[in-house]
């Protein structure tokens, strides 16, 4: 990796609103980040946080009534002002998404091995079907599927789920994406399946040296698969860091509480309380005016949190979190952890 | 704690809204639906008012004058017979409605107790509800309504039983597809896990739920009801004179054509497409009010 | 011990029609013997993954619906015989709460309603009813003046919460939680969890908490129960299964689960295991786990394994349990046991 490069994926200042009956619903505020090559940035937020909406709108995928502003740019090229066509071409082939519902991402009545020709065909039209198809055991091979020459030829319905997000991955890097995008590709799936599938993923990303931008709800997938987090909350960012930072010196009261919200599987069980957070996040037809976490907040300052937008403060050069309480926050959490 | 959960609990702060008031607001924004309850609930005055309203007295003749075009006193003009075609008009509606909605209130009583009894129990219960609605679907209509019309006479009331007796099918079997997606909703497990009896379940957990499906299979068939007897009238089997409903006057108008007075077609006509029209918007409107997931 | 729920070699299936004549195809073996004991004011935890038959056994024990042979037990009475007045005390004494926050409130009744309508069933509180129902919100964190809005207008959370309320408003013994806080954000779920925790201590309330999230179960039961294609294959005080897991499930279970944590998560021995649950269509012979099981041999395939009663209150079903291997054999190639999947 150059050090001067430029990073392959660039979200700046991103907005994105929902005309609604009742009124305009703000999904995504001013969200910026970069997406650098061989990096793997979770998006971490709950339902409602804009995770989700952030993916569809670097896909294009938005409906037209929303409205989108800011800028998405990929290798410096504007994508919010692409024709549809223009997009087209860049998605599957630069950029590439996989879904969470697989088999409904996927066409029931064509064999797994045409979806798969049919991905690479559509960005490379020069190749014989002889060599698609040895693209497509290829491809059904990296992400695992035992005997793919026999396989390559069956319907997704023959597939179990685990098996068919594994399918969803290799059509997402048919055409070696720079750019692969994971939207809660585990969410529908069992544990011990949900293991099998983020191992995929991390080979598949070591392997095409893409970037990958796992968006997702669960931390814990988070902690084993990202080297940077961004953390959404109601359409904002509220922290980005690199992964230890997150979890071990979370900066934004949301992070720390959502952290201490959550049952561990190694933590000290039984007696020990998990922290409840009161309340839930706000309508997004009717925001508040300071920062989203205020009223949920117990470092709250009255008077001012609510009342103006919060700025983005850097702890260090690769951690902000948007919070006028950084100070706090970082004295409670030493305190918690001596 | 007890303080903070409470604290949890204040996301809709906005003031409470009863549940009339949200599916008034509701239908009162679907335009159609109330500029259809506006010229149906015209209608139905001018109709039902008709001994007051009307410009003469039901079926008064003037046989002399016989039969004229439209002039100051009578506004639509005069049947060979003499009789004000508007008046006319207006006592026929009151017939063709109470037709329409006396078949459009049983033959949705019936197919929705029907419909929910069978999708609730199944088994022979249901196949024995759905036989016979498979049996009234076979035969055809017309066929069936001729017969029991010649049988039992062409009363109002008649029309009224014969037409519900076709109409409830189409009820039924909406009714038992829908309580079979209640049944496996998790507020009727909950019912039936407190203890509620098969009853309750149904009356309280699952009609309600219905409600936007029984409205516009109201509507829809009061719709149709008016269109069925209007046919079967023309056809000589509906409501008989002296009586008249929309159909049997355009039945008559019919032999009007080639005569200057072709226009008389054209009035029954178009009450029967502005009722209809009107009865569906509001169907449309009802079902929309009544789907207690839109929020305001 | 007194045991106040108690499931003794409960077996359900389902028959699997298809064709014209709606002839009998298979069937779908979703509980084959499981037992189980909840000792009064405890939590039993239940974990499984998808098609492991849990919420089978949490609907059976509510009956919701009937089991083919076996038996369900409260204080000795027998649940899965009851009838007429039987089954309306039984129905007292055992309730649930649901999975889905947003389906399991009737959209058309009023928080109030549906809570006096439980009260109203059983003829409980009469000429007080709106003021016990007011008092059951405030029970589970909720204003009690809530009781005249509708569902809709209640955050996932809320709702769940006006659900606990509507099982607690027949003073119930015993609640099945069939995954109360799955549908839940994180952010969310916590108060919930806190709520149950509390209403517990303090109603003495017997749990039985179904669950796929392991972090979740582990927080809030007892003793754990884990389940595989239709049977229990560990039982063992909370403690005790997730420090020395005795089944290779329950250990493959465990290790799969992400932690929040990135170096632990990162250091962690993960055994992955291949393939997918086998359809409980056609479960394998003997022991069900033996087709993506690393230490499976030729006795599993042929001998159903038993649950045997292990160290600290383990039990284990299976013939090669974690402790008696001499030195673990961990997987380092799993995929030889791809041959069960599919």
């Amino acid at each position: 990796m150059t050090l001067n490069q430029q990073p392959l994926l660039t979200v700046d200042n991103l907005s994105v609103v929902f005309s609604t009956d009742n009124g305009p619903a703000t999904s995504v505020e001013g969200l910026s980040f970069e997406l650098n090559a061989n990096e793997t940035l979770g998006v971490v937020g709950e339902s409602g946080s804009g995770k989700s909406i952030t993916s569809m709108a670097i896909m294009g995928l938005l409906p037209r009534t929303a409205a989108v502003t800011g800028s998405i740019r990929f290798r410096g090229e504007e994508l919010l002002t692409k024709t549809d066509d223009q997009l087209r071409d860049l998605r599957g082939r630069r950029i590439s998404m996989v879904f969470q519902d697989a088999l409904a991402a996927l066409n029931p009545v064509k064999s797994v091995g045409n979806q798969l020709m049919e991905a690479v065909r559509v960005h490379s039209s020069d190749r014989s079907r002889r060599e698609m198809r040895a693209r497509a055991i290829e491809l059904l091979d990296i992400v695992g599927i035992p005997t793919p020459e026999q396989r390559v030829d069956q319907f997704p319905h023959e597939f179990s789920g685990g098996m068919r997000q594994r399918i969803m991955i290799a059509m997402s890097i048919a055409n070696d994406p720079d750019v692969l995008i994971a939207d809660e590709p585990t969410t529908a799936l069992d544990v011990t399946v949900q293991a099998q599938v983020l191992d995929v993923l991390r080979r598949v990303q070591r392997r095409t040296n893409s970037a990958l931008l796992i968006i997702t709800h669960d931390l814990g997938v988070v902690a084993g698969l990202a080297d940077r987090v961004l953390v959404m909350y109601s359409g904002k960012k509220v922290e980005e860091a690199d992964v230890e930072d997150v979890f071990y010196r979370p900066s934004h009261p949301y992070t720390l509480d959502l952290l201490a919200a959550m049952p561990r599987l190694d933590g000290n069980s039984g007696d020990s309380r998990l922290y409840s957070i009161p309340g839930a996040p706000p309508d997004p037809t009717e925001l508040p005016p300071g920062c989203r976490f205020a009223p949920r907040c117990r470092y709250a300052m009255l008077g001012t949190c609510d009342r103006t937008p919060v700025p983005e403060q850097f702890i260090t050069d690769r951690h902000v979190a948007a919070c006028l309480r950084i100070d706090e926050v970082a004295a409670v959490r030493q305190e918690a952890s001596s | 704690m007890r303080a903070q959960s409470v604290a949890a609990t204040t996301k809709t702060t906005r003031s409470f809204v009863g549940q009339w008031t949200l599916f008034r607001r509701r239908f009162l924004r679907h335009r159609l639906a109330v500029s259809g309850l506006v010229v149906l609930a015209m209608l139905v005055i001018a109709c039902f008012g008709a001994p007051w309203i009307a410009p003469f007295q039901e079926n008064h003749q003037d046989l002399i004058t016989g039969s004229t075009g439209p002039s100051p006193v009578h506004w639509l003009g005069t049947d060979e017979l003499g009789r004000d075609f508007l008046s006319q008009l207006l006592y026929a509606g009151r017939i063709s409605m109470s037709v329409g909605l006396g078949v459009g209130v049983l033959s949705t009583i019936v197919g929705v107790l029907l419909g929910s009894l069978a999708g609730y129990f199944g088994g022979w219960v249901d196949e024995l509800i759905m036989r016979l609605v498979d049996l009234f679907l076979v035969v055809p209509p017309i066929a069936i309504l001729a017969l029991l019309l010649q049988g039992f006479g062409s009363s109002s009331a008649t029309i009224v039983l014969a037409l519900s007796a076709l109409g409830w099918t189409v009820i039924a079997r909406v009714a038992r597809s829908q309580v079979l997606s209640l049944r496996e909703k998790e507020f009727v497990d909950a019912a039936i896990v407190l203890g509620a009896s098969p009853l309750r379940v149904i009356v309280r957990h699952m009609i309600p739920n219905l409600a936007g499906v029984i409205a516009v299979n109201v509507s829809l068939a009061v719709a149709a009801a008016i269109i069925t007897e209007s046919t079967l009238s023309f056809l000589g089997f509906g409501v008989q004179p002296p009586d008249s409903s929309w159909g049997n006057m355009l039945s008559q108008a019919a032999g009007l054509l080639g005569t200057p007075q072709v226009h008389l077609l054209l009035y029954p006509g178009l009450l029967i497409l502005i009722t209809v029209l009107s009865v569906n918007f509001i169907g449309d409107g009802l079902r929309d009010a009544l789907d207690p997931q839109t929020k305001r | 011990m007194s045991s106040t729920l108690e499931a003794i070699d409960v077996v359900k299936e389902y028959p699997v029609r298809s064709g014209l004549f709606r002839r009998r195809t298979g069937t779908v073996h979703a509980l084959s013997g499981v037992s189980l004991e909840v000792p009064k004011g405890k939590t039993l935890g239940i974990v499984g993954e998808s098609g492991c038959g849990k919420s089978t056994l949490g609907r059976s024990i509510v009956r919701l619906h009937d089991i083919d042979s076996g038996s369900i037990r409260l204080d000795g009475e027998s649940v899965e015989s009851a009838s007429g007045q039987d089954l309306r005390s039984l129905r007292r004494r055992v309730q649930m709460v649901f999975q889905d926050p947003y389906a399991s409130l009737n959209p058309r009744l009023t928080i109030g309603s549906a809570l006096i309508e439980a009260l109203e069933i059983h003829g409980l509180a009469a000429g007080r009813r709106s003021e016990r129902a007011q008092e059951l919100l405030e029970m589970v964190g909720l204003r009690p003046e809530f009781v005249q809005r509708y569902p809709h207008e209640f955050s996932g959370g809320q709702r769940q919460r006006i659900g606990i309320a509507r099982a607690l408003a027949v003073e119930p013994e015993v609640i099945v939680l069939d995954e109360p806080v799955s549908a839940l954000d994180v952010s969310v779920q916590a108060g919930v969890l806190n709520q149950l925790k509390e209403l517990q201590d303090l109603l003495g309330l017997t749990y039985v908490f179904i669950a796929h999230d392991l972090s979740v179960v582990r927080y809030l039961s007892d003793e754990v129960a884990v389940m595989y294609l239709g049977r229990i294959v560990e039982t063992a005080p909370t403690g005790r299964l997730f420090a020395a897991p005795e089944h290779p499930y329950t250990k493959a279970l465990l290790s799969a689960v992400p932690i929040p944590d990135p170096i632990v998560e990162r250091s962690r021995e993960r055994i992955t295991l291949s393939g997918d649950v086998p359809s409980p269509l056609n479960p394998p012979s003997g022991c069900r786990f033996r087709t993506r099981c690393w230490k499976a041999t030729e006795r599993c395939a042929t001998e159903i394994p038993l649950l045997r009663t292990m160290a600290d209150g383990t039990r284990a079903a299976c013939h090669h349990p974690e402790s008696e291997t001499q030195s673990p054999t961990d997987p380092t190639d799993s995929q030889r046991t791809e041959a069960g999947a599919q």
